[in-house]
């Protein structure tokens, strides 16, 4: 029977419901931070999803000139129109050229391969993430409602998972996994295929679950889901119209966060050479094959792909730090 | 210096907020004086403004807030209006002292109590650090801790509410400041100790002869402790008068409806409702250009479209209305009673519910320790064997301090806890184990309104889906039927039917605890459980909301087992009373007779503890100093001897009291005879609100 | 306390047996001939059979399991899978050591520099040391290790390499190879780069735990009480908010090391220097070498549970709270 002043009542200046996705929208673009990062994001999403119409050549195709230089390396430019400013104004300063990011050793094209890989990181991260993010939810749902044995084991057991760093569990079970052999066309073959996506949801559900399982806590204490309990509402109700839509926004910051983490978990494994393998167009493994002595010869295949990995997880982060605190303003 | 010079000097003090890209004014025009010895009372609703002022006062404003220019604040003189932070570094602490609402927070959690004490006199008085303890030891004793020496080596953590807050005020006074600034210091703790602490408050202010600032929304708590009381209302001074006055002649429309909507000790729902105020306060980009109370004053008139001055009827008084000389001469007059009570059903009415032996144990978890050695630790005893019946259409109320175990007993009764022994009975028929087994028919029976507004309906679903869902679920009825029948059960409670396409962010707390009540009266029970559904609520709404469940209850012929901390609130709904304490009944009674001796030593306590709108009642009083013991731990013989002031002796602690009757239903638990504890009473008189 | 210790300790074993348990599963069940594997594809059916026979194979789950537990904690952690068959508890201690020694230097330059950077950040919240602070810390730790590890190489090693000083002090050489029997000190020039790339983005993950538990104090109650006592800034910040802030990162040490391990992983091989990260990619992974792969998992586990453990115990001790419950 505490009663704080704190608790007491202010006319509410913000609704829930209808508008508030809108208003998340608007608070998640209000800052130029966030801003920047989703366009990056929905620029890369543009490349995943139409890549293969953009890309000039495809994947493997190694009729190219071996380490042809790039031909649109923009400082290299912005040097000639240094020297010679006149050249602001011809047209060939802003033609790409053949080759805008240049050949590897193979004489592929950089630059589409580079596109190309654009879809299989959105798939394999996103995927895996939506994956995690839906089994993570229903098993916190589940255990943080129940409470009681089920609880206690199931958060034991995620935790213990969780002592192993991430990378260090996906590489071994992909490691491991990586030289079975599989009948083309079998269900064991569809497993393998798909193995860095189904690695990353195995290895995130425990951190979902645990990110849900704590908001549920907090939730079910509240009144309206006594006032549900007392009602006799069914299991089934109480868990997902009566504390679900609480907990959507701490899940969708943490699917934000994964989301990110992800991209940078496809991209380690891809460079530790246990995700792609030759020939696939993965940035990771791009960046593996050219290291070494081939930096030498063809920095670029390397600087390339490096940028782009970069340049998408540093999008992607900002824009989920920008819906953390687009979340956490819209409560 | 002057001898007149007052402490504080506050004149035409205005304060904005930022918000978005605006500066909106919080607090506008606002004048003060707290004199030497004075205690100064800042009451007014949630959001009018008390702790703008507080903390503008003491320059402390939150980053986007700015004090006006114009706006004059001066300490024994010296003006702090235009004062840089670090020329406030050597006001704050030294000259001015804080006391902080909540004391739990606000000391630091990893410092010792003592240290955080002794810093202050070292930084301020250049003390060393042997005098500076020697000092915060002796300031501790100043404010009653037992074993100050000691408890200056503990953690904020390890002690209680109470002792934080004592803490917090020794910590204020230690340099002997000229003024002090309370912002609601006792509105967390329990009545009984707000009573010692602000005993304790009076007589320090009373040795130190500083001048205090004291902020609550408590008219009762001003009655009793201040000396002159400031009304705010939207960010502006309505009233301001010395307490006697105030209480007694109210000459501004709202604070007569202020001190009109608080529930006496002893009034109940028959006799009359409780005044309201309509309406709510104005947000703050819309406040009204003339007066600020014209949208919800019974007395408006055209001419109050324009701003009143601040006039000053005497040299005592301030006052800001058109109309506060019609009210003075008794020209106009606000209705006090805007109905007749309800009428309540006559005489003993059949029951509906009897509870028998009902007892809630919490198991502790064992430790590693008492597995090994197959021991078990004591459980939370919570309810412990407590036998209670409630009649049709009446209401039980319950009271006690907390920790005594009144929520427990309404989660057991609901189902929502299952239950160590003892039994329920709803109509004649065993209810048994929780909500999980109980047939739909008994759910709808059983319905609960629960404390917290803000708690109570999901953010997520409107008002409609919410009242429609226990029609649907219990009632059954169809999705249109129940649609039109929530928009009826909005209208009962006087909602308007639109509300039901609102969310609940768009409600305020008053409406959302109305909302709440229509839900539970949606399935049409025969008994609600309120656990303390109006102790969150401001006064004025609080009175609204008190009158809506008398109005319903005669209306629809419901019981209700009524839970509050506030005996005048219980006594004004319930038609029978408990008092419970540590998990045990100790008097049960008419709540009509309760409040005449002889009443349980514990009863005597708690009234005792009410701070009462009413600055003229007798201040002998019956305290209780300690805590509350642990109900992991109860004492034996009464479970109350460790604290009661009455206590005769070893049987106290070695035997369980009888149960006393006392005629007419009144039972008392106690082992002084009820005439012995009469006599014993009669000394100490309580009004009784006649 | 001692309730408290001893619920940590349980939870250790338990999570090192569970940990083991997946990746012996992991290691088992999966589809694919492990004496095969080794033999290669042409190997007699018989040989195969003798070889399985050899490793162990044949026998139920819970025996190989339990063997393997047994002789684990005995210190016998068995022989390599692939020809030369070695000791794996020397191949792994090497290893470790070196490890041990990057990420030493690492924890030594990142914990000071990203709790300061932490504290100024959290301090100015919203001011532009905080704006650079913060962009600079979200884009490192949005790096992967390998990007910043190649940068450096490319930028530092290759750029230095023709310096004659950094050359006659051996700094900064492109790839690390260190002998375990070096010490510290003679080891470090090879340390530098791969130590500041595992800096780099375990020093943006401290700084924003830092930060992020600066802004909460300040936003506290005690705060306002400790300013109205009119004590100057220095002290409220260092005595009252630094105190209960800075309290919560002992338990980065725990939450990081889950976060060094891994980076290292990447940075051993990036920086081909030879700890325990480049041993499980090169060696254990790429053979498919069983008996290597859970030596490593089940250390590296051992490592990071006695990381919280400390952390928990550390914890336990600087905050009253819990000290005396
Ligand atoms: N930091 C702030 N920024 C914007 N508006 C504020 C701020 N603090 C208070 N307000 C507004 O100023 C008005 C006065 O608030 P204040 O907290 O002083 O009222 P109060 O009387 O102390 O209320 P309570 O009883 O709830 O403590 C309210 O409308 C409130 O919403
Ligand atoms: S000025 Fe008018 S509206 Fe305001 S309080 Fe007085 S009578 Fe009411
Ligand atoms: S039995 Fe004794 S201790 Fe208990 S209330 Fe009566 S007098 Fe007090
Ligand atoms: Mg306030």
């Amino acid at each position: 029977m505490t009663h704080s002043a704190l608790s007491r009542v202010r006319p509410a200046r913000f609704s829930r419901g209808a508008g508030s996705i809108g208003r998340f929208l608007i608070a998640l673009l209000r800052s130029p931070q966030s801003a920047a990062g989703t366009v990056i994001v929905l620029f890369f999403l543009a490349l995943a999803l139409f890549g293969a119409q953009i890309a000039p050549y495809r994947a493997n195709d190694q009729s190219n000139p071996p380490r042809h230089p790039p031909t649109a390396a923009p400082l290299e430019r912005l040097r000639r129109v240094w020297d010679d400013p006149g050249r602001l104004f011809e047209t060939e300063t802003y033609r790409p050229g053949p080759y805008p990011f240049g050949t590897d050793t193979l004489g592929r094209d950089v630059f589409s391969r580079v596109i190309l890989g654009t879809s299989s990181i959105f798939r394999v991260a996103g995927f895996g993430t939506l994956i995690a993010v839906v089994i993570g939810t229903f098993l916190g749902l589940f255990a943080g409602y129940q409470g009681g044995l089920v609880d206690e084991i199931i958060t034991r057991v995620f935790d213990a998972l969780l002592a192993m760093p991430a990378l260090l569990l996906a590489l071994v079970i992909l490691g491991i996994i990586r030289n079975v052999e599989t009948e083309p066309g079998s269900f064991q073959a569809a497993l393998a295929d798909n193995a860095v996506l189904l690695v990353i949801a195995l290895v995130y559900v425990p951190i979902v679950a645990r990110v849900v399982r704590s908001s549920t806590l907090e939730v079910k204490t509240r009144a309206f889901v006594q006032a549900a309990q007392i009602r006799g509402e069914s299991w089934g109700y109480i868990l997902f119209r009566e504390i679900f839509p609480s907990v959507i926004p701490a899940l969708v910051v943490e699917a934000s966060l994964r989301f990110s983490y992800a991209i940078f978990l496809v991209a380690s494994l891809g460079f530790l050479g246990v995700a792609a393998r030759p020939p696939s167009p993965d940035w990771g493994l791009m960046v593996n094959e050219n290291r070494g002595g081939y930096y030498q010869l063809a920095p670029w295949a390397l600087e390339y792909p490096a940028a782009a990995i970069a340049l998408l997880v540093i999008g992607v982060n900002l824009m989920s730090d920008g819906i953390r605190r687009a979340v956490q303003r819209s409560e | 210096m002057d001898h007149n010079t007052p402490i504080l000097a506050v004149d035409d003090l205005t304060i904005s907020y930022r918000v978005g890209r605006r500066w909106l004014r919080a607090v506008h025009d606002i004048h003060l004086r707290v004199q030497a010895g004075e205690i100064v009372g800042l009451v007014g609703e949630s959001g009018s403004g008390k702790s703008t002022v507080a903390t503008g006062v003491m320059r402390f404003l939150p980053p986007n807030g700015r004090i006006e220019p114009g706006s004059r604040i001066a300490l024994l003189g010296d003006e702090l209006a235009g004062r840089s932070r670090r020329e406030m570094q050597r006001v704050w602490g030294a000259r001015m002292a804080f006391v902080p609402q909540n004391p739990a927070t606000a000391l630091n959690p990893s410092l010792k109590v003592g240290e955080q004490i002794a810093e202050i006199v070292r930084h301020h008085q250049g003390l060393d650090r042997r005098a500076a303890r020697a000092q915060a030891v002796a300031a501790l004793r100043r404010v009653n801790l037992a074993d100050a020496a000691r408890l200056a080596n503990r953690y904020p953590h390890e002690l209680s509410g109470g002792m934080q807050q004592r803490v917090a005020i020794a910590m204020a006074l230690s340099t002997s400041p000229q003024l002090l600034v309370l912002d609601e210091p006792t509105t967390s703790l329990d009545v009984t100790t707000e009573a010692v602490i602000l005993d304790l408050i009076r007589t320090l202010i009373a040795e130190e002869g500083a001048g205090a600032i004291y902020v609550t929304h408590n008219l009762g708590v001003v009655a009793q402790l201040c000396n002159r009381v400031t009304v705010l209302y939207a960010g502006e001074i309505m009233e301001e008068a010395p307490v006697r006055a105030l209480f007694e002649r109210p000459l501004h429309p709202y604070t007569i409806g202020l001190i009109q909507s608080m529930p006496r000790l002893g009034q109940t729902k028959d006799r009359a409702t409780l005044p309201t105020i309509p309406g709510l306060p104005p947000p703050l980009a819309e406040m009204p250009a003339g007066c600020v109370f014209e949208p919800r004053c019974p007395l408006a008139i055209p001419i109050c479209r324009t701003k009143p001055p601040l006039d000053a009827p005497d040299g005592e008084r301030r006052v800001r209305c058109h109309r506060w000389g019609e009210i003075a001469r008794g020209e106009v007059t606000l209705q006090t009673s805007v109905e007749d009570g309800v009428e309540a059903p006559a005489g003993s009415r059949p029951g509906l519910l009897r509870v028998d032996g009902l007892t809630k144990h919490f198991p502790v978890r064992r430790s590693l320790k008492q597995i090994l050695r197959g021991t078990r630790p004591r459980p939370v005893r919570a309810v412990d064997g407590v036998n209670l019946s409630i009649q049709r259409g009446k209401t039980l109320g319950l009271v006690g301090e907390s920790g005594s175990g009144k929520t427990t007993l309404a989660r057991v009764i609901i189902g929502l806890e299952e239950r160590t022994a003892g039994t329920i009975t709803l109509l004649g028929a065993d209810v048994s184990g929780t909500v999980r087994d109980r047939a739909r028919e008994t759910l709808a029976q059983l319905q609960m309104v629960f404390q917290n507004p803000q708690d109570s309906l999901n953010p997520y679903l409107t008002v409609g889906q919410a009242l429609s869902r226990p029609l649907i679920r219990l009632a059954g009825m169809s999705r249109e039927q129940a649609a039109a029948e929530a928009r009826r059960l909005l209208e009962a409670v006087n909602l308007s039917a639109d509300y039901a396409h609102r969310y609940p962010g768009e409600l305020s707390g008053g409406e959302k605890q109305r909302v709440a009540i229509a839900r539970a009266f949606a399935s049409n029970p025969a008994l609600i459980l309120c656990d303390e559904p109006v102790s969150s609520l401001d006064v004025s709404v609080q009175a609204a909301v008190l009158n809506l469940l008398a109005r319903l209850q005669a209306e629809r012929d419901t019981s209700y087992l009524f839970i509050s901390h506030d005996l005048a609130v219980v006594g004004y709904l319930a038609d029978y009373l408990a008092v419970m304490y540590l998990g045990e009944l100790f008097e049960v009674g008419y709540a009509a007779e309760l409040f005449h001796p002889p009443y349980h030593p514990y009863t005597e306590a708690l009234i005792s503890a009410i701070p009462q709108p009413d600055p003229d009642r007798p201040t002998t009083r019956v305290r209780l100093t300690d805590d509350i013991p642990s109900p992991r731990n109860i004492p034996t013989g009464c479970r109350f001897h460790t604290r009661c002031p009455r206590k005769i002796g070893a049987i106290c602690e070695t035997e369980a009291p009888p149960w006393r009757d006392g005629g007419d239903e009144h039972y008392i638990k106690c082992h002084i005879p009820l005439d012995e504890l009469a006599a014993l009473q009669r000394g100490v008189a309580v009004d009784d609100g006649a | 306390m001692s309730r408290f210790l001893a619920r940590r300790l349980l939870f250790l074993i338990f999570t090192l047996f569970l940990t083991t348990v997946i990746v012996f599963l992991l290691t088992r069940v999966l589809p694919g001939d492990v004496a095969r594997v080794l033999l290669g594809r042409d190997a007699s059916p018989a040989a195969v059979e003798a070889k399985r026979e050899e490793l162990g194979l044949n026998d139920p789950l819970v025996v190989q399991y339990v063997n393997w537990a047994v002789d684990f904690v005995r210190g016998d952690w068995g022989q390599t899978f692939a020809s030369p068959r070695q000791d794996i508890r020397a191949i792994v201690t090497e290893r470790l050591v070196n490890s041990g020694r990057l990420a030493f230097l690492t924890l030594l330059i990142a914990l000071p520099l990203a709790i300061t950077l932490g504290v100024i950040a959290g301090l100015t919240e919203g001011k532009l040391s905080d704006s650079v602070i913060s962009v600079l810390s979200l884009s490192v730790v949005s790096l992967p290790e390998f990007v910043t590890g190649l940068f450096l190489i490319n930028t530092v090693a290759l750029r230095w390499r023709d310096n004659p000083i950094a050359d006659a002090l051996g700094w900064f050489p492109a790839s690390s190879a260190v002998r375990p029997d070096l010490s510290f000190r003679e080891a470090l020039p090879a340390l530098w780069l791969p130590a500041i790339a595992a800096t780099l983005v375990l020093m943006a993950y401290i700084v924003r735990l830092v930060r992020a538990g600066v802004i909460e104090e300040l936003k506290k109650d005690y705060v306002r009480t400790a300013v109205l006592k009119g004590l100057p800034y220095r002290t409220v910040i260092v005595k009252h908010v630094l105190r209960n802030a800075l309290i919560p990162t002992v338990t980065v040490i725990a939450t990081s090391s889950g976060w060094l391990i891994s980076g290292m992983v990447v940075i051993e091989s990036v920086f081909s220097y030879p700890g325990l990260g480049r041993l499980l990619i090169n060696t254990a992974i790429n053979n498919r070498d069983l008996p290597l792969i859970q030596a490593i998992v089940a250390v590296t586990v051992v490592i990071i549970l006695l990381a919280n453990f400390t952390a928990d115990l550390l914890y336990a001790l600087l905050n009253p709270r819990i000290r005396l419950e």
